[in-house]
């Protein structure tokens, strides 16, 4: 299996590149921020182009703000259990890491290595991580990559889950509060890890994940759950707002 | 829970199914009937059993009328009791209908009324008018009888449901079953099923009883079992017979606890593990390519619990071990052959005691994944001595092997495993065969509400507790032997 991730990962590679000249191009002539001057980012992911993004019809999250990966010490996808995960996951990066609610085009220096965080929107239920590293000319295997987001509710929404899927492993809070751990060599499926029941408080409430990747695509998906396992879909998302 | 067995017998029947608890010594009893809180179930000789939770039972008292092999319908306010007796030497007998408003005797509505005979055979013509078995007409609200004992015909007559009288003493029974006793029919999508036991009866464990089916469009007939033989014919498909440690099943009787869990009562001509002792026993009603199939209260043993919705396991949050540890590779330390060259010798299972080594102390969190054979994805059901139980089963403990690290419900109705179980009603666990086959599991109480509430899966990888839906499969299981 190992086997055939590499090899899909290694004809993704050539797939993107071959199919999207035009962006890495663009971004790479768009000095400091080479996103802004073509909003597609990737296929699937463009710079948010309006204030605010309501989720999708299936209540998934489509608007993020995500740190171009981070580089880890990893041989596999087959170490990636639980102890891993977590300790790999709760080093210190940068300053605040659990408590930060970025700006677009933030920076934090990681190991010496200047990182930027960019909101994006995604075109569809998930968010390609792979295309945005890749679009960003930023490594895409043994990485490290942060997400955050931001639900805003116009009222109190008790008694509902946050699910996810990632791949591979990631690590979820709200709110600063961890709900999710997902291990192992995970491939992203709708509804994968799933909290207990929380409450999403009205006004703004943080959702950040962590994913750790070695070789192969790297995507997350998110959405909250009511008690009849139907979608939450009475929030926005707002980073303009949680940026100021 | 009065096991007889001793402590040895127990260990040496490890994966033994448990027959009802208390004094559960009847023969011929009626369908199980549901008052008030309390079961009952009325045999032959006026004799009857009680029980607060359909798993312990004692003896009850007597009805107003004793005879051989009563049958009991619930229909509206009242309660109708069916019952036979010989009114000279058999064929001849006759069937009397007595009625009550509830079954529990210390009410002050207790009182049992003559309803007067319903169905009857002269001696001479080719029925024997016992073993009455009453059944409501789901589609239309009609009453039908059926009775009969191997002298000639099963027969049915059509009875009042707003008396429980014969509604035409006039109509002439109509024939449906030869050679058999014990009838009852009941109703499930579209079809009409006869249960009725074949074979021979009170001769301990020489008694060849055993339970045949077969079915039909109309309730009238004709019942043809799964070859196209008719029951008026001799026909019928095995539904039960004798196994284990019980001969000689017979009188099937419906419990229908809703939520698509059916359970079916009967008594065994002989229980070995009583002494060849006549005893009553409830057991899952399971239904597969439209017939009815016996299903078994579960047994002791070691089980993967695996989700219907996900097919993944419920397993702790621990950091799971690969059995035979890590893949070694050659060159490293002790290394092995390869990725496909395996060990060269037998991987014995993980032993729990080496691999829970890291697992916390406290309290674990629940989750479910791919079952890899792991010593966290291992429970062993038990049953819990005196903790009560529900129709057919004691209550659970469920633990992981070789551990006494227990699943219990939570105050917020999640899931968790504590490090030591201590029989609180939130670490006691009601397991039921759904009717495809799949289980549903209950704890016995959940802290902070009242409302009934089963193990759930949620998304692929996390159980929690939630209400049953019948309608689907997240409350659904698989106890799969490791």
């Amino acid at each position: 299996m190992m086997t055939i991730r590499r090899y899909l990962a290694a004809a993704l590679c050539v797939a993107t590149v071959t199919l999207f000249p035009a962006i890495t191009v663009a971004q790479r002539r768009s000095g400091p921020d080479p996103i802004g001057a073509a909003h597609r980012l990737a296929p699937t992911l463009t710079r948010p182009a309006s204030a605010e993004r309501a989720p999708d019809a299936d209540g998934f999250i489509q608007r993020w703000l995500v740190l171009e990966p981070i580089r880890i010490q990893i041989r596999s996808n087959a170490q990636l259990n639980d102890s891993f995960v977590q300790k790999t996951v709760k080093a210190e990066y940068f300053n605040n890491q659990y408590a930060v609610i970025p700006r677009d085009r933030d920076k934090v220096t990681v190991n010496g290595i200047e990182l930027m965080w960019h909101a994006i929107d995604t075109s569809t239920y998930h968010v390609n991580l792979y295309h945005f590293a890749r679009a960003l000319n930023k490594p895409a295997f043994n990485i490290l990559f942060w997400a955050v987001t931001i639900v805003d509710c116009p009222e109190e929404i008790r008694d509902v889950r946050l699910a996810v899927g990632s791949n591979a492993a990631s690590i979820w809070w709200v709110d600063g509060r961890e709900v999710i751990g997902i291990y192992g060599d995970r491939h992203m499926v709708i509804d994968d890890g799933v909290s207990r029941r929380l409450s999403l408080k009205r006004g703004q409430n943080v959702v950040r994940c962590a994913v750790l990747n070695s070789p192969g695509v790297s995507d997350i998906c998110a959405r909250f759950l009511d008690a009849e396992h139907k979608p939450v879909k009475g929030f926005i998302v707002n980073l303009e707002d949680a940026a100021r | 829970m009065n096991f007889r067995y001793s402590a040895a017998v127990v260990l040496a029947l490890v994966s033994a199914a448990f027959a009802l608890d208390g004094q559960i010594g009847i023969h011929d009893p009626s369908t199980v009937m549901l008052c008030d809180g309390k079961y009952y179930t009325f045999g032959t000789g006026g004799s009857s059993l009680v029980s607060d939770d359909g798993w312990t039972w004692s003896r009850g008292v007597a009805p107003g009328r004793r005879g051989m092999a009563p049958d009991v319908i619930h229909i509206g306010d009242r309660y109708y009791m069916y019952v036979a007796a010989n009114i000279g030497g058999q064929p001849k007998a006759a069937v009397n209908m007595i009625s009550n408003r509830t079954l529990d005797p210390d009410s002050p509505e207790y009182k049992w009324e003559e309803g007067g005979v319903v169905a009857s055979s002269d001696g001479i013509e080719d029925c024997n008018a016992i073993d009455p078995g009453v059944f409501l007409d789901p589609n239309d609200g009609r009453l039908w009888l059926v009775y009969g004992s191997y002298f000639g015909y099963i027969r049915l007559v059509e009875l009042n449901p707003r008396t429980g009288k014969r509604l035409n003493p006039d109509d002439q029974p109509r024939d449906i079953a030869i050679n058999c006793e014990a009838s009852a029919i009941i109703y499930r999508d579209g079809w009409y099923y006869l249960l009725a036991t074949h074979g021979s009866c009170c001769r301990g464990t020489d008694s060849g009883y055993n339970i045949r089916v077969g079915r039909s469009r109309k309730v009238t007939g004709p019942f043809l079992d799964n070859m196209g033989i008719d029951m008026i014919k001799g026909g019928g498909k095995l539904f039960l017979g004798s196994s284990g440690r019980v001969v000689g099943p017979g009188h099937f009787g419906l419990l229908d606890l809703e939520d698509g869990v059916q359970k079916f009562s009967c008594h065994y001509e002989a229980d070995l593990d009583r002494g060849g002792a006549s005893v009553l026993d409830i057991r899952p009603l399971l239904w597969k390519d439209g017939w009815p199939v016996a299903g078994e209260n579960v047994r002791e043993g070691t089980y993967e619990i695996e989700s219907v919705r996900t097919g993944t396991a419920l397993e702790l949050a621990v950091e799971g071990v690969p059995v035979g540890g890590r893949l070694r590779m050659p060159g490293m330390p002790g290394g092995g052959s390869g990725i496909f060259g395996g060990t060269g010798g037998i991987i014995p299972p993980q032993d729990v005691t080496q691999v829970s080594q890291n697992w916390p102390a406290g309290n674990i969190d629940l989750r479910l994944s791919n079952y890899m054979l792991q010593a966290q994805q291992k429970w062993t059901i038990a049953p819990v001595a005196d903790a009560g139980g529900y129709p057919g089963s004691p209550y659970f403990k469920i633990t992981i092997a070789g551990t006494d690290r227990a699943l219990a419900a939570t105050d917020e109705a999640e899931l968790v495993a504590v490090p030591a179980f201590t029989g609180a009603p939130e670490q006691l666990w009601r397991i039921e065969q759904l009717t495809d086959g799949a289980y549903r599991i209950m704890p016995k109480a959940v802290p902070n509400t009242r409302e009934a509430l089963a193990i759930s899966a949620v998304g692929s990888s996390f159980a929690t507790l939630a209400r049953f839906d019948p309608g689907g499969d997240r409350q659904r299981w698989y106890l799969n032997t490791p």
